[in-house]
């Protein structure tokens, strides 16, 4: 018995009117934790009943109390006839266990019914006493902390990083079970909600165990999805990465101990200088004494970054590897062995984590779903994902990395299809993080490559590469090889330096696919894979050159089923890595060039993809080495120095193997010889530039910008389109499905303008085809059957108002130094110490932690986002985790504004509640917010509609940074001696 | 491209008030893109047709969402499904009970019954105001005389704190709510000339000076009626034009202070008996509801007629009842003072807002 859990209910308002005839309600509560249930005394004749019951006592074990949600329902007292409930209340007691994080539970949350929505409120006050449990043979893992999100939470410090964390359960969904066939809608709905509840409390408490076996004491990118099987059953799962944190005593926090044994960011102070470091006097102190060069250079760069599903991996990296390289990986090895899966969900890390990346991996495999026979025994589940995560295991091996960071798992279903993927981003990581006691080993390497570029130089062998791939030196230190282009699955690090600002890209593919049932499907969707991963692929690169930015962050591919056709979403944030070199045009070629007006039409689109290019870097600010070498002479110099730098340790036979890579350097052919080709030519240009004041990017932070307000707007938005004509071709629906696109982002853009200028961030797109069969109860005619396409981004806006006025002062900066010094580098200092501007704030911590947050409005606002801060605010407090699923329906959709209707007030709702509980934990935000699920399904000629929807983030308390204090950070910015800021906020 | 089905909702509701005033005016999605296109939304941010629509419809539903918590504006304050700030819950309260002064016009003193209700389709074509935001506006009246009607209290001070509008809408509305419970006859031909503006200042005028609560703010009474009492002893200023000797004398004071100071000095000599004869007929009346109903109608008929017919000017009217009121005080025998001013001063100023030249 070692917990108390205590309930007092205390007043309702706003309640419905239950009975006609008064126009008022007689309504009582009853509280059920487990299968104890207690009652409040009905109240009479009010709409806004004042209950103040007495406490009510539940004692339980601490794994009911991780597993079971208190439910409160609230309901009509009726003498003749069965009480009506009115609605009901489910309250996830978990953030109450953890010392930490809340310590009561108490205000106004709205009483929800799933057939009417929210139909008023309930104050209500919960606490839990709990007693300490030594037993070693515990279930249950109260004290955990789970964060959803996917960096070291701002007031803690990561003492050490365990890794991988995994768990599923699987059990029959209700909703397909005999029962729901005699049981009304809303018991069905109800019977749904609290077993997902349950399940994901007992998820979360499996994994609590599996860190604490590890020695941790939280969960970091904790990331909870549902997979509705439908007929087979209901799957919930999670992955995380286990930490050890430690909490950030006020007024110490400054100090970062862990990070302090760095040195200071070179970069972040002076600029260090790429152009004026001579190469001749300074060489590299670990210069490759490698063999002989034998690598075969190609172009063709784009296909073998992302490894596809059954790539070769056989290549055993390592071997050859320079000594530096060898110390690394035995070091890294042995701190990563003992673990199955180095992998880390983690997108952005202390400063010193990431030592290189190797790009992305991603691995895919499709499935048919079968009954799950046994939910005790998740036995075929938990192998599909150990097959997946092994794969991605050899490609980030092949890739010559030890580790997968910014991990991350997805389904998509499609009846009894089911295709699993996972990707994550190879990479070196600094082993000092995961294991105690290795300290001070590395640091030898960490003055090697300097943490504004160091991550982009490459971690496997460069004569031994798995795929082909043009290497030049960095173009930061000049001291290491960088591949042409990156793609990982991250956040940009906060160290690395940039040229420029960074944009939304987006590659979309439709393929359509015979309609076929079982194996012959789960074969024909295989098939189509890799072939869609490459066009999404192609597209991405073909974006990144068109807006000249050689750096893809946060990539997501996202490829659903439908019954007649495959969607393929790819969203990144390109970037231009000031370390990476620059990337080349887009030349156009036709093979037949006997006909004159089909040349003049090539030359046309030459022209407007040049156009375009030029355009683009005026746009996104990418004056990088042009300019200067413009200043500084013709491009040959440059390339004779890399000469004279490389001939000082490698033989003459590589000279050529390097001038063959820059002459190639401009040269990204395209041929649109073949209707594709035209295809990927046309939706390179189809996509509408930003208008003025605009920008976007899928990641947390918008690279190139630095001077957020803290005005933000979460939104979401959804639209269905149904296709006309079930018979379209590939190109048909791409221009669909890329207008669909497009269209969204212009409403987003008008919907805003009034926000100018601002900036999306975190735009994060979902797409999915529910076949219509699933959605009808009943089978229907085969007309009806169409497909629709179904896309709904979750994405946040952060507004930098009055700060233009900053940006500009900055670029006039840099201009000045530019010319002044000729060194392309200021730039890049100029905005790195711009983002040292939170500093101060950081000093002023233990002064205004004191201050008490102002609580005059009668609702408080609770702000949500996605991101895992709040521009120009400081989080004080991380309350527990959110995690809620909700499901609405309805059976009068005409009369609630049909779909359109029913969904808005369906979305505002779950957002009110999202609030509500986090308002009565004591918070004033949601960080990390994320909708994970939303599931919608109708049947027009029933009148009829059901939606499912899960949202989770991380409850926290912030405080806001008077205007005043903003103030000096934007004197400061000027100069460039305020360092280390960015692991601090 | 026609979605199926298109919502963006966010944390902060989103509200583009330009697009609620379209809301409020009643206009369909496809009338109101159009008018926005004609406004130049399409030149921002590279609008279309299809974003502007998917916009308005998104925006007309948000405010049809909010509009069951704008019926009880004290509710929007605490809900806890739309995000709003402060400032544009203001904004959206005060803009949804605002209301078009030629459609209350048209209402005022009406029943606020279901009978009048079917007459809005005359009214919205008369008005040229569409047949929703008629709607609206009838059942924003409906619904604050149905809260405040036996609310006890200042009317004004009740308004404003159930339904939080401004000091000069809820005033408005207290006029509406007084002409709709003492049901004043505006509707007459002859009554056509007035504006709302007109009415809502004599209302003003009745509910300040001539109801309980105006003498006193702790009485337990209502605002909207007139004191029973005070409607009573107005019988007794009869005695100025029975009293024959009285109502010389009167006429001699006034004749003295305006003699040489207006123009129509000569018509008023010949006139003061019929004009005073008005006015205390017109107060002796009172205490029958079917005569105070026509106060207004008999104000016009009985008094502001004759002066128009002898183009009086304001100016004119203002000296004669200026001197007409302080001049019974000058009578030794008349004891009625008092009653006398609380009369006079609101049939005064109603008068001189009611005489248009």
């Amino acid at each position: 018995m070692p917990g108390k859990l205590k309930a007092k209910i205390v007043a309702g308002r706003h309640l419905p009117v239950m009975d006609r005839a008064s126009d008022l309600t007689d309504a009582f509560v009853e509280v059920k934790f487990g299968n104890t249930t207690f009652k409040t005394d009905v109240y009479p004749k009010s709409l806004n009943p004042q209950w103040n019951s007495e406490w009510f006592k539940f004692e339980v074990d601490d794994e009911d109390l991780q597993d079971e949600p208190l439910q409160i329902t609230v309901l009509d007292h009726d003498t003749y006839s069965a009480n009506d409930a009115i609605g009901k209340v489910y309250i996830d007691i978990d953030p109450l266990l953890s010392c930490e994080a809340a310590t009561v539970i108490s205000g106004w949350l709205p009483i929800y019914d799933t057939i009417h929505g929210i139909r008023g409120e309930i104050n209500v006050v919960v606490k839990v006493d709990l007693f300490n449990d030594l037993n070693r043979f515990r279930q249950s893992s109260c004290g955990v902390k789970f964060f959803c999100t996917t960096s070291i939470p701002r007031c803690y410090r990561a003492a050490l990083v365990h890794g991988f964390v995994e768990e599923l359960v699987v059990n029959e969904d209700p909703e397909y079970q005999w029962i729901d066939r005699i049981r009304t809608p809303r018991a069905s709905n109800e019977a749904r909600q609290r077993l997902i509840s349950l399940m994901s409390g007992e998820l979360q408490r499996k994994i609590g165990l599996k860190v604490l076996e590890m020695g941790g004491n939280a969960v970091v990118g904790y990331l909870q999805c549902f997979d509705l099987e439908g007929e087979s059953g209901l799957v919930v799962r999670a992955i995380g990465t286990a930490c050890t944190l430690d909490k950030l005593i006020p007024g110490t926090e400054s100090k970062e101990p862990v990070f302090s044994e760095d040195p200071p960011h070179p970069l972040s102070v002076p600029p260090t200088p790429l152009r004026t470091l001579p190469s001749s006097s300074s060489p590299p102190p670990f210069s490759p004494s490698k063999p002989c060069s034998r690598q075969s250079s190609s172009s063709d760069t784009d296909l073998s970054l992302t490894p596809k599903m059954g790539m070769g991996s056989g290549i055993s990296v390592g071997k050859e590897a320079g000594p530096l390289k060898t110390l690394l990986r035995q070091q890294a090895q042995s701190a990563l062995e003992q673990r199955e899966f180095p992998f880390f969900t983690l997108t952005c890390f202390p400063p010193g984590f990431l030592v290189h990346i190797g790009g992305v991996v991603s691995a895919r495999s499709v499935k048919l779903l079968d009954r799950i026979h046994n939910p005790d025994e998740p036995e075929t589940r938990d192998a599909w994902w150990e097959e997946i995560r092994q794969e991605i295991k050899s490609h980030a091996k092949a890739l010559g990395c030890h580790a997968v960071v910014g991990y991350s798992e997805s389904t998509t279903i499609c009846e009894e299809v089911c295709i699993l993927s996972a990707s994550g981003t190879a990479a070196m990581l600094n082993p000092r993080f995961m294991r105690e006691g290795s300290v001070c080993v590395y640091s030898r390497f960490d003055d090697a490559s300097p943490p504004s570029c160091g991550f982009c130089h490459i971690p496997y062998d460069e004569f031994n590469m798995p795929f082909p791939a043009q290497l030049t030196y960095c173009y930061h230190c000049r001291r290491q090889k960088v591949p042409d282009v990156l793609f990982t699955t991250i956040d940009l690090p906060a160290e690395a330096a940039v040229t420029g600002k960074g944009c939304l890209i987006q590659a979309r593919l439709c393929r359509t696919k015979k309609k076929a049932q079982g194996e012959v499907n789960a074969t024909a969707i295989s098939n189509l894979l890799p072939f869609m991963e490459y066009e999404l692929h192609t597209q991405l690169m073909n974006k990144l050159k068109l807006r000249c930015m050689n750096a893809l962050f946060g990539l997501r591919i996202q490829i659903s089923v439908g019954e007649n056709m495959l969607l393929g979403l790819a969203s990144a944030t390109g970037v231009y890595l000031s370390a990476l070199p620059a990337p080349g045009g887009i030349q156009i070629t036709g093979k037949t060039p006997s006909d004159l007006s089909y040349d003049q039409h090539i030359s046309t689109m030459q022209k407007r993809i040049n156009d375009t290019i030029a355009m683009n870097k005026e746009l996104y600010n990418i004056h990088p080495l042009e300019c200067i070498e413009e200043v500084v002479g013709s491009p040959i110099p440059d390339r004779q120095r890399s000469r004279l730098f490389r001939s000082t340790s490698e033989s003459s036979d590589e000279l050529s193997e390097l001038d063959l890579s820059h002459g190639k350097k401009d040269a990204f052919v395209l041929e649109i010889d073949d209707t594709d080709a035209v295809e990927d030519i046309q939706s390179l240009l189809t996509d509408a530039p930003m208008p003025a004041g605009f920008y976007s990017c899928n990641t947390e932070v918008m690279p190139g910008i630095y001077n957020w307000t803290s005005g933000l707007q979460m939104f979401t938005s959804v639209r269905v389109y149904r296709l006309s004509n079930a018979n379209l071709t590939n190109q048909g629906l791409n221009k669909i499905f890329t207008d669909l696109c497009e269209n969204l982002l212009k409403s987003l853009y008008f919907k805003l303008r009034s926000m100018i200028p601002c900036c999306l961030c975190h735009l994060n797109f979902t797409v999915a085809v529910p076949e219509e069969e699933l959605i009808q109860v009943r089978r229907h005619t085969p007309k009806h059957t169409s497909p629709i396409l179904y896309i709904f981004p979750k994405n946040i806006l952060v507004r930098s108002g009055e700060n233009e006025e900053q940006l500009q002062f900055s670029m006039e900066l840099c201009g000045e130094s530019t010319s002044s010094n000729n060194q392309p580098t200021a730039k890049p200092s100029v905005s790195s110490s711009e983002r040292c501007s939170p500093l101060p704030e950081v000093r002023s911590r233990s002064l205004r932690s004191t201050r008490s947050l102002p609580c005059g409005a009668p609702v408080t606002v609770v702000k949500m986002t996605p991101l895992s801060f709040l521009p120009r605010t400081r989080i004080v407090k991380y309350l527990g985790i959110i995690n809620m699923f909700f499901i609405r329906e309805t059976t009068s959709l005409r009369e609630e504004g049909g779909v359109s209707g029913f969904l808005h007030s369906f979305i505002a709702e779950v957002f009110a509640m999202v609030r509500a509980h986090v308002a009565a934990l004591g918070g004033n935000a949601v960080v990390s917010y994320s909708m994970k699920e939303c599931v919608f399904m109708e049947n027009p000629n029933k009148n009829q509609a059901q939606c499912l929807i899960n949202v989770s983030g991380d409850a926290v308390i912030f405080v806001r940074e008077s205007d005043q204090e903003a103030i000096p950070p934007l004197i400061m910015s000027g100069q460039p001696s305020t360092t280390g800021a960015d692991g601090t906020t | 491209m026609s979605m199926e089905l298109d919502v963006f909702v966010g944390n902060t509701t989103i509200m583009d008030m330009e697009v609620y005033q379209l809301w409020l005016d009643g206009l369909t999605v496809s009338d109101a893109v159009k008018v926005r296109m004609d406004e130049g939304a399409l030149l921002e941010c590279e609008a279309n047709a299809e974003v502007l629509t998917s916009d308005t419809m998104d925006q007309f539903r948000t405010f049809q969402m909010c509009e069951r918590l704008l019926h009880s504006p004290t509710k929007l304050g605490s809900q806890l499904l739309y995000q709003i700030p402060a400032q544009n819950q203001r904004i959206l309260i005060e803009r949804y009970y605002e209301f078009d002064s030629v459609f209350a016009r048209e209402v005022l003193g009406k029943k606020l019954s279901k009978g009048t209700k079917k007459d809005l389709d005359d009214i919205s074509c008369k008005t040229g105001i569409t047949l929703k935001s008629c709607r609206r506006q009838f059942d924003n009246f409906k619904r604050v005389f149905k809260v405040v009607e036996e609310l006890k209290g200042p009317l004004v001070e009740n308004i404003q704190r159930h339904f939080l509008l401004s000091d000069t809408l809820a005033r408005d509305y207290a006029a509406i709510v007084f002409f709709a419970n003492s049901r004043f006859e505006t509707g007459k031909r002859k009554l056509q000339y007035l504006s709302f503006q007109d009415f809502a200042f004599c209302a003003g005028q009745l509910i300040s000076y001539w109801t309980v609560g105006a003498v006193d703010s702790m009485m337990e009474d209502m605002d909207v009626d007139l004191e029973k009492e005070f409607l009573h002893e107005l019988k007794d200023l009869k005695v100025l034009v029975n009293d024959k000797d009285m109502m010389d004398q009167h006429k001699i004071l006034v004749c003295a202070a305006l003699r040489g100071k207006i123009k129509v000095y000569k018509l008023m000599e010949v006139n003061f008996k019929n004009l005073s004869r008005a006015l205390i007929n017109l107060a002796s009346k009172l205490t029958h509801t079917k005569d105070v109903r026509d106060l207004f109608i008999d104000l016009v008929e009985k008094f502001i007629e004759p002066c128009r017919y002898d183009r009086w000017t304001v100016a004119e009217i203002t000296l004669f009842l200026t001197h007409y009121t302080n001049a019974a005080h000058c009578l030794g025998t008349f004891r009625y003072q008092m009653i006398w001013d609380r009369y006079m001063g609101v049939i005064k100023s109603c008068i001189l807002q009611m005489y248009h030249e």
